[in-house]
């Protein structure tokens, strides 16, 4: 009975040292204060912007620039969207664009996915077109315009060809960085545990790439919406309706600066706002669960 | 499969081994052409039994685990386990994107255990290595000894009758090792598994083992074995763990200066 005892007094003596150890070697994270967070995260982009608008106010206000056809002032260009705002057209423009971009880039997504992943694992289909792939990165998509047009026409099909064009790389290229950046131990526990084939693909290797996978989402939209917008411009068409490109197209065709101003503004606010509320958190989230985020 | 074969053809073992290695060899294509790593080894595992695989830098101890594992193939010799063993390395190895119970439950799930037992089976494997509040924490909210238990309740969850170690203790400061060297003989008794242990530390392979096999070095050979007979519960300052430990290291030190003389 001696011996029971003392087993029974050894275990519980373990327990006891385990769970001190693990109480102290656990770090407890806690949420920054919202106070915190603005003074370094909200206040400097503010700061920033509101420098650029007071020197740009202050080349018109002090003529250095004296010409509104060349330079407007910072009211003039906000009179424009609140024009056009107040008679309903601006969220036009931007719904427009937006539709389009986020339709392309759901199709870029479709056919990047899948081809990144053939590139990735089949050894003969990474041989014959990896470097390809990779070299379209380069090639700026505007350059897909003409084909584009000549081969679609001036309609819709022709700007979803222009976005798949420019995204389907990007994306293509996360995943296989992604899934070359497979730490090899992950790999030989998921064959130990039986995870091998399709099951390991699925269990595996997709998720352990995820990280790469969302940084080439986040690029390819930065290129989707990059190539609309040349695809707008250089299509600009009226019964395509008007997007933001063709806004940019027509103030150049009116010389109205403002214009130009206002569709510049829009096409960087959208493309910002929609990385902003998207992908960037996806990427945080993707992150952040992984413990591969570091405060600060 | 072709080692499962010839031992069933073979037939004539009354007693099925937990592992059975005979007359492996293994070497790899180096610089100087080919390399042999193995020379040779012939081991059984019991049922049951603990057996530690102690040597130096270059014996070929974790590529002996692998060929086991079944993760690469022999050059010669054959080697059969009773069923998939389990794996544990070094690193824990769990994976990131998942919660430590998540982890647990994608072995139970690749080994085909239903949806809904999955959960409690997790939840059960994890009391077994005393981390009962820790289902839904991430691997990096972990600390290193928690990480290597949950990697421990995985590896359970294969429900193999073989558990391969492959040091995976080393990385771990002295406390937190020795708390687990109990926690490991604790399960290994409850369980009784058989376990492959691999290490260079003489003292954690004669607290921990039944049977300590030392290896020689390039190539690696098995130069000699001891039965270790002192009773559990086992503390790494007890005399006799020291006394035999004391033994051992001065035959591992005599095969590292074999490699210095030429």
């Amino acid at each position: 009975m001696a011996s029971t005892e003392t087993t029974a007094k050894d275990s519980g003596d373990l327990a006891g040292l385990e769970a001190g150890l693990d109480a102290l070697e656990t770090v407890q994270a806690g949420r920054k204060p919202f106070r915190q967070t603005f003074v370094e995260k909200i206040f400097p982009p503010v700061v920033a912007v509101a420098l650029v608008l007071a020197a740009w106010q202050a080349l018109v206000s002090f003529k250095i620039v004296d010409d509104p056809t060349k330079l407007p002032s910072p009211g003039a260009v906000w009179e424009v969207v609140r024009q056009a705002w107040l008679q309903g057209e601006l969220l036009g423009y931007i719904w427009t664009s937006v539709s389009r971009g986020l339709l392309g880039f759901f199709f870029a997504l479709l056919i990047g996915t899948p081809l990144g992943l053939l590139v990735a694992r089949v050894r003969f289909v990474r041989a014959a077109i990896g470097p390809i792939l990779s070299g379209l990165q380069s090639l700026p998509s505007v350059a897909w315009v003409p084909p584009a047009v000549i081969w679609l026409g001036l309609n819709n099909q022709m700007m979803y060809a222009v976005i798949l064009l420019g995204a389907v790389p990007s994306i293509a290229n996360g995943l296989v960085s992604g899934v070359d950046q497979v730490p090899p131990l992950f790999l030989r526990a998921g064959r130990t545990l039986g995870a091998t084939g399709l099951k390991g693909t699925w269990h595996i290797v997709l998720p352990a790439a995820l990280p790469g996978y969302v940084a080439g989402l986040k690029q390819g939209w930065a290129f989707s919406w990059r190539s609309l917008m040349a695809a707008e411009i250089i299509a600009s068409f009226p019964d395509l309706g008007v997007g933001l490109g063709q806004l940019l197209e027509n103030g150049r065709n009116a010389s109205d600066m403002a214009m130009v101003f206002e569709a510049i503004l829009l096409i960087l606010t959208v493309g910002i706002a929609i990385d902003l509320l998207i992908f960037s958190p996806l990427e945080r989230w993707v992150l952040r669960s992984r413990g591969l985020l570091v405060k600060g | 499969m072709a080692t499962t074969l010839a031992k069933a053809a073979d037939g004539t073992e009354a007693v099925t081994q937990a592992a059975r290695i005979e007359h492996v060899s293994k070497s790899f294509a180096g610089p100087a052409g080919q390399q042999l790593v193995l020379d040779d080894i012939t081991l059984d595992v019991a049922p049951g039994e603990f057996v530690t695989l102690l040597g130096a830098s270059g014996c070929g101890k974790s590529t002996l685990l692998n060929l086991v594992a079944g993760l690469d193939r022999p050059t010669a010799g054959a080697i059969s386990t009773d069923g998939r063993p389990a794996l544990m390395f070094q690193e824990h190895a769990l994976f990131p994107w998942l919660t430590a119970g998540k982890n647990i439950e994608l072995a139970l799930k690749l080994r085909g255990v239903a949806k809904n037992e999955r959960r409690g089976r997790a939840e059960e494997l994890l009391e077994l290595v005393r981390l009962k509040g820790a289902y839904g924490k991430r691997v990096h909210e972990l600390s290193g000894g928690m990480r290597q238990r949950v990697a421990m309740a995985r590896a359970l969850a294969q429900e193999s009758k073989l558990l391969l170690m492959d040091e995976p203790f080393a990385a771990l400061d002295a406390i937190t090792r020795d708390v687990l060297h109990d926690e490991l003989t604790r399960i290994w008794r409850e369980t009784r598994l058989s376990v492959l242990f691999v290490t260079h530390n003489v003292r954690e392979a004669v607290r921990l083992a039944q049977r300590v096999v030392l290896l020689s070095s390039r190539p690696g050979r098995i130069a000699r074995e001891w039965t270790v007979g002192i009773p559990h519960p086992r503390r790494i300052e007890d005399t006799a763990v020291a006394e035999l430990s004391v033994e051992i290291t001065e035959e591992l030190r005599g095969e590292i200066r074999r490699h210095g003389q030429h």
